[in-house]
């Protein structure tokens, strides 16, 4: 592993927390969601470091680029981009982070999980299959094989989704 | 060779998520928090994944998906809610409030 990796790796992780709180204090909805995306392409470089190159292109292309436009479109025909402040009371907002809190106490021992020996991946298994069937390939082989009716059943989701979405918007039908 | 860091990672985004939920009011923000939520999870998904083989990845696909449906269905309902209410701020939608 080269040293840089790891530099580069926490310079990310670091930026992509620190966007995460900028996004749930900013006052401006329209500010929150651009500090959203700037988390999303944080995570997408995590991805791809964690050998999930697929994944992290997916994930500026379908969440940095279409879910969050969805996002800042419907802000912006609300106009919701001057309301002044949502945050709550100083007592609910107390109440809340220490709440926040407590869940990471809670959810923090998953840092120092073991995995068992016996289940792990021999070293540079993934990257033999990243090299040998392609970045693509690796993800869609499974994709379309063992999980080929998961798949279909997606797409009918989404299907269901559009369907559902344009009903609920519309004025009249 | 990040997983133990890439799971702190993600509790902590979890966390910060959930503590976005708790503090607005704005209907679209919190619907955002739960998605940074979602994005955390993932990122879990993918650390596992690079120990253990790629189904995580692939759940990861499964993931986005199911987020774009919630959140054009999601998008609609504050749409539709925000027409009949002329507000996205949850304090003024109670008509469930006894």
């Amino acid at each position: 592993m080269p040293p840089i990796l790891s530099v580069v790796y926490w310079a990310f992780a670091v930026l992509a927390v620190l966007a995460a709180a900028m996004c749930i204090t900013r006052r401006n909805p329209l500010a929150s969601a651009l500090w959203l995306v700037q988390t999303l392409f944080c995570i997408a470089v995590l991805f791809t470091i964690l050998h999930a190159p697929f994944i992290g292109v997916l994930q500026v292309l379908v969440y940095a680029g279409a879910i969050m436009v969805l996002f800042l479109f419907v802000i912006m025909l609300l106009n919701l981009g001057r309301s002044s402040g949502d945050l709550k009371g100083l007592v609910a907002s107390a109440v809340g982070t220490i709440l926040g809190v407590l869940l990471l106490f809670y959810v923090s021992p998953i840092a120092r999980t073991s995995i068992p020996d016996a289940i792990v991946l021999p070293a540079g298994a993934l990257d033999s299959t990243l090299v040998h069937q392609g970045v693509v390939g690796s993800v869609a082989g499974p994709l379309f094989d063992t999980y080929l009716v998961p798949f279909e059943i997606t797409s009918l989701l989404l299907t269901a989704a559009i369907v559902g979405a344009v009903v609920l918007a519309k004025r009249k039908l | 060779m990040f997983t133990g860091a890439t799971l702190a990672v993600s509790a902590v985004l979890f966390a910060i998520g959930t503590i976005g939920v708790l503090l607005r009011r704005n209907a679209i923000v919190i619907f955002m928090c739960v998605e940074l939520m979602l994005n955390a999870v993932n990122l879990a998904f993918v650390a596992f994944a690079e120990r253990l083989g790629v189904a995580g990845q692939i759940f990861v696909f499964f993931v986005m998906a199911v987020a774009a449906a919630e959140a054009a269905v999601g998008l609609a309902i504050i749409l539709a809610v925000y027409r009949h209410k002329e507000t996205v701020d949850l304090q003024h939608i109670n008509l469930l409030k006894g």
